[in-house]
């Protein structure tokens, strides 16, 4: 009887230790801030030059302030986010996109120290808002691009065309992706889904949410102008998506030869020169739609989790992540574009023929980034890949439904 | 007291200790599985079903003060509120249906028929070919999908075979259409009108997409060995006599099959069939490393969505209330198929059949004897 009651005891014991360690997993974190705690930082990184590049400025960084840092890459960045904020315990600086942002901005996750930042103005005002959250910046753009137009120079003149048939309007675009369709060889060949589609709503005057995200305008006539002309082309033979000539993305399709043109953004410049040495190309500025220049531009910021527990220190990281000098680096390392404007001209000084990328930063708009948007993209994608078969207004109708149902 | 009663009482107590001592230490022995199905099954599965019932956002612990019970909201987001989510999961369930359906009753067959192969004695270099067979399920399911993914390209290997009937093959991964619709992109107005779940009823009908196809093959492939070596143990349990019995009253090798070792496999075809449903139900390793989800959400199942929901888009809710319903789902099926497969009572038409068999064989196994009897005197 006696032995058994110690038992009890000693397993109610036991069991209660083991609860309380796991409340302490899932404490919620009043962590008590300590200006001398290490710092981990957790990044999506595109390849080796970007974790090499990313390790050595934060290793200068501490050994300036003396606090040790560590660079985590994650083999799934959204994932390692969701756990690390369920847990109580996230890494303290991390990447961030913009269409997590509403999620975790919301349910405070996240640290908004915008306002703190010495250099805010030198951002470009259009990153900012993607980054911005009940009116305040959340957290630093890291760098950005927009897309552009890309031409393989050799199958360009192959098909006799210079630069003067370089298209500037839709109609142009069509005709050139018309003589620069062969056999197995397609004009344009484009990523099937908003990230791409979505450039030629932006020249028509459309997009499918405000600047802001406050507003669904899906269903409007520029957007619908926009899945015609892709649709009238796609039928026509002289577009293609990636995925229907078997290639991953549009900048594989562009190595493979299997299209001459494809519209991405400088991440293909990269990729390009590691895969495809031997293919040339030329970055030009996307042809004007209906409603002059537009085009879409994809970014992240430095994230900082508000349950970090050096949140002083974590902010002067990033405030060194952000300076010129390593903004300049880190392009030089793996070709980003600088998230400040101070940076443009040295930036274009070094990497001339990519220019049209920046210089798109004046009218480049935001992909929506209302809370659950990014749901109503991958809707949106499903449908844009049968385009060639399906209807745009069917399509913008449902999205508009989508959209508005994220926003009641 | 006297003496004789309280030896009594002496003998009941030290009983009792000796039965609660026993008590003690089989609760000893099976404390540490105890804690751990406790603390990695229980306590787990009771925090999702909290979760499922509540407006938790993914920071901090779900058992904190500023989380709210909701009710059966996120229930009611999939199931019947009509917006997206309950069109992906509508969606989501009928890919996983059409692949259920398909996949069970193949893999099953092509198990037996495995298992019937390599158990014959006659076979040579039986080992190699079990081992053959039973190869793919012991390979990672990533690396096989990975290994899919390139055999079923728009120029891999499985295409360049069809080309050489002629036929252009498929853009595989990266088709939607489904295969019941044959083509047609358009139905008559009854289907494409109708809805369930926001799926219309025209897309339940389609069948699973050619990209689900290729998934129900990868399945059929991987567990078709697992589910022979399973068979194949059944198969080397039944004695021969039952077998031997038959030949002798002349049944054909088809009516052997079916009539004897078939109905003699039933326990191992209930395993087989419910392992078969479950696995297939929470399928997910090969849409998270393959497609995830795509060509337009056709390989969409409900386990990635659970997943997708509760990772990437912070509803925690509604991947919780998914997983829920999944699992109902699941035993939904386990249930309809024990009934099904539960050994029925004879009918009384079809008992009165075997009660004249056996009279009649009863007679005729009386001359035989008699027969065998006078053969003997004989050879004596």
């Amino acid at each position: 009887m006696k032995i058994s009651r110690a038992v009890a005891v000693i397993a109610a014991a036991g069991l209660a230790v083991g609860l309380t360690a796991c409340g302490s997993g899932f404490g919620s974190g009043g962590s008590k801030q300590d200006n001398t705690k290490p710092l981990s930082i957790l990044i999506g990184s595109s390849g080796d030059a970007e974790t090499a590049a990313v390790k050595s400025a934060v290793a200068a960084w501490s050994k300036t302030s003396g606090i040790k840092a560590t660079v985590t890459v994650a083999s799934d960045l959204n994932q390692q986010l969701a756990q690390g904020f369920s847990s109580g315990k996230p890494a303290d600086v991390f990447y961030l996109s913009t269409d997590a942002l509403a999620g975790y901005a919301s349910n405070g996750s996240l640290y908004s120290y915008g306002d703190k930042l010495p250099n805010k103005g030198d951002f470009y005002p259009t990153l900012v808002k993607s980054f911005t959250f009940d009116n305040k910046l959340v957290c630093a753009p890291k760098d950005f691009s927009t897309l552009q137009l890309i031409i393989n120079t050799d199958l360009w003149s192959k098909a006799g065309l210079t630069d003067s048939d370089i298209p500037t309007t839709w109609d142009q675009l069509s005709s050139v992706a018309k003589k620069l369709t062969t056999g197995t060889q397609t004009g344009l060949v484009i990523g099937g889904e908003y990230a791409r589609v979505g450039a030629f709503m932006t020249e028509a005057g459309g997009n499918l949410m405000n600047a802001d995200s406050t507003k669904a305008t899906a269903d409007s006539d520029a957007n619908l102008k926009a899945l015609q002309y892709v649709k009238d082309n796609l039928t026509a033979g002289d577009f293609k998506f990636a995925a229907d000539v078997g290639a991953g993305w549009g900048g594989e399709a562009f190595g493979k030869q299997l299209g001459a043109m494809t519209i991405e953004g400088n991440w293909i410049t990269g990729s390009q020169t590691a895969d495809y040495p031997n293919v040339h190309f030329k970055v030009v500025p996307l042809p004007k739609g209906p409603a002059g220049a537009g085009t879409l531009q994809f970014s992240n910021c430095w994230g900082i989790a508000a349950d970090s527990a050096n949140k002083t220190s974590a902010l002067s990281l990033v405030e060194k992540l952000t300076t010129k000098a390593d903004q300049l680096a880190f392009a030089k390392a793996f070709g980003v574009m600088p998230s400040i404007q101070s940076a443009a001209s040295e930036w274009k000084k070094e990497f001339p023929s990519l220019a049209p990328f920046l210089d798109a930063a004046k009218y480049a708009q935001n992909v929506p980034a209302a809370k659950g948007a990014s749901d109503v993209v991958t809707d949106f994608n499903s449908q844009v890949a049968k385009l060639a078969s399906g209807d745009p207004k069917t399509i913008l109708t449902s999205t508009q439904q989508n959209l508005e149902a994220l926003l009641k | 007291m006297t003496a004789a009663t309280a030896a009594r009482a002496r003998v009941s107590r030290r009983r009792s200790g000796v039965s609660r001592g026993q008590a003690l230490s089989g609760w000893l022995f099976t404390a540490p599985v105890l804690v751990i199905l406790g603390l990695f099954l229980l306590i787990p599965v009771l925090m999702a079903a909290w979760v499922s019932v509540s407006d938790w956002t993914g920071r901090g612990s779900p058992l904190s003060p500023g989380v709210h019970f909701i009710g059966a909201q996120n229930y009611g987001q999939v199931l019947w509120a009509g917006g997206l989510s309950e069109r992906d999961f509508g969606t989501a369930l009928k890919n996983n249906f059409w692949y259920v359906i398909l996949v069970v009753p193949i893999q099953t067959v092509v198990a037996l028929a495995l298992a019937l192969a390599v158990n014959r004695r006659m076979l040579r270099g039986r080992g190699f070919f079990r081992t053959a067979f039973y190869f793919p399920s012991v390979t990672s399911s990533v690396a096989i999908t990975v290994l899919w993914l390139f055999l079923f390209s728009t120029t891999g290997a499985v295409n360049a075979v069809i080309a050489w009937f002629g036929v252009k093959g498929p853009n595989w991964f990266n088709a939607p259409a489904g295969i019941f619709h044959f083509g047609a992109t358009s139905g008559p107005a009854l289907l494409t009108g109708n809805t369930a779940l926001g799926v219309s009823w025209w897309d339940w009908l389609g069948g699973p997409s050619i990209a689900m196809t290729a998934f129900i093959i990868l399945a059929v492939f991987t567990t078709g060995g697992t589910f022979m070596l399973l068979f194949l143990a059944a198969l080397q349990n039944l004695s021969g006599d039952v077998e031997e019995a038959a030949m002798v009253d002349g049944a054909n090798s088809a009516q052997r099959f079916f009539r004897v070792t078939l109905p003699q496999l039933r326990p191992t075809l209930f395993t087989v069939i419910t392992l078969g449903l479950i696995g297939c139900w929470q399928v997910f390793d090969q849409i998270y490393t393959g497609t995830h989800g795509n060509p337009s959400k056709t390989t969409l199942t409900p386990a990635y969505l659970s997943y997708t929901a509760a990772f990437q888009n912070n509803q925690w809710g509604q991947g919780a209330a998914i997983a829920f319903i999944l699992f109902v789902i699941i035993i939904v099926f386990t249930i309809i198929q024990r009934v099904v497969l539960a050994e029925k009572k004879v009918s009384k038409r079809r008992m009165g059949w075997i009660t004249r068999a056996e009279r009649q064989a009863d007679t005729n196994g009386t001359a035989a004897i008699a027969v065998q009897g006078s053969y003997g005197e004989q050879n004596s």
